[in-house]
């Protein structure tokens, strides 16, 4: 893993479903590179294979031909036990619809992630907490999901992904289900982490007003990138 | 890491309460039924070793006639008299005593109180054969069997219904017109393994029940005691030799009278209660069997619902055995919940049982373990399979699940 090397890099990346006449190509030929730090936003319409392209960042997924690399590191040839090890070590997720265990508390659901790596109990308490203190949380530890807002629940889900340290922060549409203020809110925090912490966040959205807070935004037309375009100012 | 898993297992257990126990009645039943009958088993054999030890150990039973066992000995053959008594103590060796017993039921009196007893004819050897210990007085002289006394040692129940309080000894009993002093009474030994009361007893020298009581010189059946178990096998093969020569039986021509050893008797009662808790045991395999089918079903189950929850895990950075481990551990809780309820049900059915049949209760622990780790191991195998299938899954398809 060198430090020069691109976070993630795609070369001629595809991805295929089903065979035969039911085929579906939902990357065909993706050539990528993000880069340690930024704040990227991917945008396009359903279909446009956006969602695949997250799956394959987040090492759930991988290509049917091409290259991707994580850190410089093949993702093609691991299985599925290394590639939960990368999610675990580098790797947070926020998704659309939250995704926290229902019956377990905001600090136990934040805890998760640490629980796997096998972190002693004080410790991942500890973190836990400030992470959730990081989101503005800290007085609703002991809540269960269903106790939550919307807006809180994923502050909760961002908790979740960066209580390990992550260099990399993918959400998939983080404000589709909250209300204009409540988006604001979450996007002002992930803009936050990008900023203060030097976390990457990798955003699809299908909102430009989310979209304009990254730095870069990327346009998927037809399992393609129909556009890359860097904003001037940082 | 494992007590989080423990501790996971356990919410989701008590998530659905209703399912759950359904779900183990199977392991419930089938641990319960182990154990109930293990215990019960123990305590039978236990009590069929206390009987053995009140019938007087190494004993060798002789009645006239081909008859099958039972308690009455009522046959044509020739009965045995006072000699064949005689020949058989002079010609065994290795043995304690030799007694013969005639015996018939009466109604014993003492002044206004009667009891309906039993009246055993024997000599002195009889009290040592079957093991009875004499709470006061002494048994028969020699003198006094010889010449037919009218003396007599009783059984503790007579003492009772009886005498009460009072002490027997010096006081007279009548038996029908016969009536005879009272120079000795026995401990109580209790029920004998087949149920009857063996303290409701008069005991006579041999020759005065014979005169009094029978109007015959019959002797209804010998009882050898030998001294070493090993040695029981000869004696019985000498003690047919003796007889077959006093009965002039020719060769080759069967024997008019039959030799049982008790031990072996009771050591047959003993294997039916084996071959018996065998039976319920293949029974409690295939309700445990059911019982781990219910608990994959139940695996399964929890495997779907909770798919999109896998999906997070493993999203966040379970490794498949860290996903596996769980359901396992969950499997396995769930069969030791089973597997406790049942050692509860089956213990508080064994005590129940115990009073009933009227043995001791005595819970083996290696048992309850040896449940307890089967149980365990039911959970293990049931829930691998599912576990597995939870493992497996493609995080992908699984987050997409609703």
């Amino acid at each position: 893993m060198s430090g020069q090397a691109p976070l993630v890099s795609f070369t001629s990346v595809t991805r295929s479903y089903g065979e035969g006449g039911g085929l579906v190509r939902a990357l065909a030929g993706v050539d990528l590179d993000i880069n340690r730090g930024e704040f990227i936003a991917i945008m396009g319409p359903s279909g446009s294979g956006k969602s695949t392209a997250m799956n394959i960042i987040g090492c759930l997924d991988r290509p049917t031909s091409g290259s991707f690399r994580f850190l410089g590191v093949e993702v093609n040839g691991l299985t599925q036990d290394q590639r939960a090890l990368l999610r675990r070590n580098f790797i947070g997720f926020v998704f659309q619809g939250f995704n926290l265990l229902n019956r377990t508390t905001a600090i136990e659901n934040v805890e998760l992630p640490l629980i796997y790596r096998g972190m002693a109990r004080h410790e991942r308490r500890e973190r836990a907490m400030e992470a959730l203190h990081l989101v503005g949380l800290a007085d609703r530890e002991n809540h269960t999901p269903g106790e939550l807002s919307g807006g809180q629940q994923q502050r909760v889900a961002i908790a979740r992904a960066i209580v390990t340290d992550p260099l990399l922060l993918l959400a998939d549409e983080p404000t589709g289900n909250l209300d204009t203020q409540r988006s604001q809110e979450i996007m002002e925090l992930i803009a936050r982490l990008n900023e203060e912490r030097g976390i990457t966040v990798v955003m699809v959205t299908h909102e430009p007003d989310m979209a304009a807070h990254a730095h870069r935004i990327i346009h998927f037309v037809d399992g393609r990138i129909a556009s890359d375009q860097q904003k001037a100012a940082a | 890491m494992l007590w989080e898993t423990v501790k996971l297992a356990m919410s989701s257990i008590r998530r659905n309460v209703l399912r759950s126990v359904l779900t183990l009645l199977g392991i419930v039943i089938g641990v319960g039924a182990v154990i109930a009958m293990v215990t019960l088993g123990n305590g039978a054999s236990t009590k069929v070793q206390e009987n053995l030890a009140k019938l007087g150990s190494n004993m060798l039973i002789v009645r006239p006639g081909q008859s099958t066992f039972g308690p009455g000995g009522t046959s044509d053959a020739r009965a045995f008299d006072e000699r064949d008594v005689a020949a058989l103590k002079n010609n065994l060796t290795g043995i304690k005593g030799v007694a013969p017993t005639a015996q018939k039921q009466a109604k014993t009196v003492y002044g206004s109180l009667n009891y309906d007893t039993s009246v055993t004819g024997t000599n002195s050897d009889w009290f040592a054969v079957q093991d009875w210990t004499l709470a006061d007085g002494r048994v028969f002289s020699d003198s006094e069997m010889r010449a037919g006394a009218s003396v007599c040692v009783i059984g503790a129940t007579i003492t009772r219904e009886l005498f009460g309080a009072q002490d027997p000894i010096g006081e007279r009993l009548r038996i029908g017109n016969f009536s005879c002093e009272v120079i000795g009474h026995m401990a109580a030994k209790g029920q004998s393994a087949f149920g009857s009361d063996q303290d409701s007893i008069v005991v006579l020298p041999l020759r005065t029940y014979h005169r009094r009581i029978a109007g015959n010189t019959r002797v209804g059946t010998i009882s050898i005691s030998v001294i070493d178990a090993n040695d029981i096998s000869r004696v019985q093969r000498d003690a047919e030799d003796v007889l077959r020569e006093r009965r002039r039986i020719v060769p080759g021509e069967e024997d008019d009278f039959t030799i049982r050893d008790l031990t072996q008797i009771l050591a047959t009662m003993a294997s039916t209660t084996t071959i018996l808790t065998g039976l319920l045991g293949a029974v409690a395999a295939v309700s445990l069997l059911v019982g781990g089918i219910g608990i994959m079903n139940i695996m399964l189950v929890s495997v779907t619902e909770r798919t999109r929850e896998i999906g997070i895990r493993l999203a966040i950075g379970a490794l498949e055995r860290q996903v596996l481990t769980q359901f396992l551990v969950e499997a396995v809780v769930l069969a030791l919940f089973g597997g406790v309820l049942g050692i509860a049900i089956g213990l508080g059915l064994a005590a129940a049982g115990s009073a009933v049949m009227d043995v001791p209760f005595n819970a083996d622990l290696r048992v309850i373990a040896l449940a307890f780790a089967v149980s365990a191991l039911i959970g293990v195998i049931f829930g691998y399979f599912p576990a597995r299938r939870a493992a497996r899954l493609d995080p992908i398809e699984a987050l997409r699940r609703e």
